[in-house]
């Protein structure tokens, strides 16, 4: 967790290789995600899922195709068998039934949904969330936090959730890091989180509007940039 | 599925629809002919000037096209121009004492061949060689020639 | 600002841009073999470029062929050389005017479509969801509609063409009263196979710089609808320039 522009999306971005690390490294399953080559590092993707923070639904294709696309590309599976995998994952999100819509049809929360349904077709051991929960209304965010929970739970993987969504995040998480700065400032369990004698993470915690982030953007002083012009 | 089907059959339909265009220009607005079969039988006739003749210049009897100019050719030891022609199989009863002449089509116009048919019994057939041939009429000498002739013609009156 | 470092500046950005568009080229050749295994993909692009495409090429087409017939008649009328409006009319589409005018309205109607589709994709993160699926968005996205573009350019092109000489005949012959068969005879008496050809090789020429230049600004374009809206309208710049200094250079190479 952590405030907008620290750089989590980034995290993600080198968890999947689509970004390099400039220092340090990132290690996925026992590999390091930046030395891999081309092949390899599809191979590791394969093994994880990505929900992206609008969805990131292919628009030219509809519900159904859009959570069949990785198997489609990836595997040689035949349509009998790509039917099945595709309706117990979407029954599972509970969107069976919208399978022949475009995706321009879907509510954002329903977006969701489907992208989540998509990134667990490929039954992956690692899943990333980007701001599962920004946009959403109180029960678009109910159902993805329940659904995340679930998956989590039913299917035994690694979860990994960027998002600044605090009280979403405590109910689920087993553990919260939270970056400010470009840095981690503080890791723990959510309850040990609360007790935190840092600043910044009651800050963020509790919502308050000033505090280690300042309100102001770094300004000369006020009432000299106010009545400079006159001098 | 409805849609895919609109789909191929209006794919389907272009790229017939741009063949059908690319054979109606490759046939229509050129003459491939001569491209299309290039059977037919050749025969060589020699001149002394060629002069804007080109290949693929048109050969005719009557007035008539029997075929096409395939080449023309410098002769180093002869010093003159040896013009290979193609003529359509199906006229194959040319005499083999006809002549040959460059001939310009208008007073301007592009350069062809025309052939005059001889009275022989025997036929021009693959390899022979036209003897009576006419070279190209060139409008600067011809002009040349009038205006001397006239010159002449004022001084002896 | 000194006028020199700007103009050092720019001829270092076009440099440096057509040395991305040439490597970008050959990242989709590279590709070109695996995405034959899946010719629909290919074939869906060839009916969003190419069928899309056709009521503008054919009208352009008739309209275009409608005012060299006229102009054709009006100029060859005063020289009483009617009879060659066919071979002159044909020499203009075929060569020059077909590749050329089929390139830039490719460019408008499908060009701009191709950028702001691809472009679109990138904004709304698709692109960067198919890489974390192992799939190449190059692969996927790209390749198949830079191939629908060539394919789709010189069938378009020689659709023009023929439209084009049915306009000009309808003008020449039917309204002003050229002799039919001289239209056509002159027509066959002077176009040579080769400058059919040298049309088919512009247009294929022209299909790949189309296709290349879309899906190069698409691809490559600032994932914020701005960036999508400059993305459209630097294909249209970059393909028309492009284009006619390819046109000028074929010609020059093939006269």
């Amino acid at each position: 967790m952590g405030p907008s522009g620290t750089g989590k999306t980034t995290l993600l971005r080198m968890i999947t290789g689509q970004l390099r690390p400039s220092a340090g490294s990132v290690r996925v399953a026992g590999q390091d995600v930046a030395q891999l080559n081309r092949n390899e590092l599809y191979q590791l993707r394969r093994r994880m899922g990505m929900l992206f923070q609008n969805g990131a639904l292919l628009t030219d294709l509809n519900v159904f195709e859009n959570v069949a696309f990785p198997l489609r590309e990836n595997t040689q599976l035949p349509d009998s068998l790509i039917r099945p995998l595709v309706l117990t994952k979407l029954n599972a999100v509970g969107l069976r039934g919208a399978a022949s819509l475009a995706p321009s049809e879907l509510s954002g929360g329903m977006g969701r949904r489907v992208a989540l349904a998509r990134a667990l077709v490929m039954d992956p051991e690692l899943i990333l969330y980007d701001e599962p929960f920004s946009g959403l209304d109180p029960i678009s965010r109910g159902v993805v936090l329940r659904l995340i929970d679930m998956t989590n739970e039913l299917l035994g993987l690694t979860s990994i959730i960027v998002s600044h969504d605090v009280e979403e995040v405590a109910a689920i998480a087993d553990e919260i890091h939270v970056i400010a700065g470009g840095k981690v400032t503080a890791s723990g369990t959510p309850d040990a989180l609360r007790e935190s004698p840092s600043d910044l993470v009651r800050q963020f915690i509790t919502g308050a509007p000033d505090g280690p982030v300042a309100f102001h953007y770094p300004a000369p002083d006020y009432r000299a940039d106010l009545f400079g012009g006159f001098e | 599925m409805e849609s895919t089907r609109t789909h191929e059959l209006g794919t389907g339909l272009f790229v017939f629809l741009g063949f059908a265009a690319l054979l109606f220009l490759a046939t229509q607005t050129t003459n491939m002919e001569q491209f299309v079969d290039g059977s037919g039988y050749r025969v060589t006739a020699r001149f002394s000037d060629v002069a804007g003749l080109k290949t693929r210049a048109q050969v005719t009897l009557a007035g008539v096209s029997i075929g096409r100019v395939e080449s023309i050719d410098f002769d180093n030891d002869r010093l003159d121009a040896l013009v290979t022609l193609r003529i359509d199989p199906e006229y194959n009863r040319i005499p083999d004492d006809s002549d040959a002449s460059v001939v310009t089509a208008g007073l301007l116009g592009s350069k062809y061949i025309g052939i005059g048919p001889g009275g022989a019994d025997t036929y021009l057939s693959d390899g022979s060689e036209i003897q009576i041939t006419q070279s190209a009429i060139v409008l600067e000498d011809v002009i040349g020639r009038l205006v001397f002739s006239l010159s002449q013609g004022g001084q002896g009156d | 600002m000194n006028p020199f470092a700007a103009l050092a500046g720019s001829l270092t950005h076009s440099l440096r841009k057509l040395g991305a568009v040439t490597l970008f080229l050959l990242d989709i050749l590279r590709r070109c073999p695996a995405i034959l295994a899946r010719p629909k993909l290919v074939t869906q692009e060839v009916y969003k470029s190419g069928v899309l495409s056709l009521v503008i090429i054919m009208t352009s087409g008739f309209f275009v062929g409608m005012v060299i017939g006229l102009q054709g008649y009006d100029s060859l009328s005063r020289l009483r050389q009617e009879g060659i409006l066919g071979a002159g009319v044909a020499l203009t589409l075929l060569k020059e005017l077909g590749p050329v005018v089929t390139a830039l309205l490719f460019a408008g109607r499908a060009g701009t479509a191709m950028a702001s589709e691809i472009g679109l994709m990138n904004a709304t993160d698709q692109l960067s969801a198919m890489e974390v699926m192992a799939v190449d968005p190059v692969q996927r996205i790209v390749v198949p509609r830079f191939l629908g573009a060539v394919i789709s350019v010189p069938l378009l092109t020689a659709i023009f063409n023929s439209i084009g000489i049915l306009g000009a005949w309808f003008i020449g012959v039917a309204v002003m009263g050229v002799d039919n068969g001289e239209f056509w005879t002159q027509m066959q008496e002077y176009v040579e196979p080769a400058d059919v050809w040298e049309g088919v090789w512009k247009s294929v020429a022209f299909g790949v710089t189309a296709g290349l230049v879309a899906v190069f600004e698409g691809y490559h374009s600032p994932p914020t609808a701005q960036g999508v809206g400059m993305a459209t309208t630097r294909t249209v710049v970059t393909t028309s320039i492009a284009v006619l200094i390819l046109d000028y250079l074929i010609t020059a190479f093939l006269l």
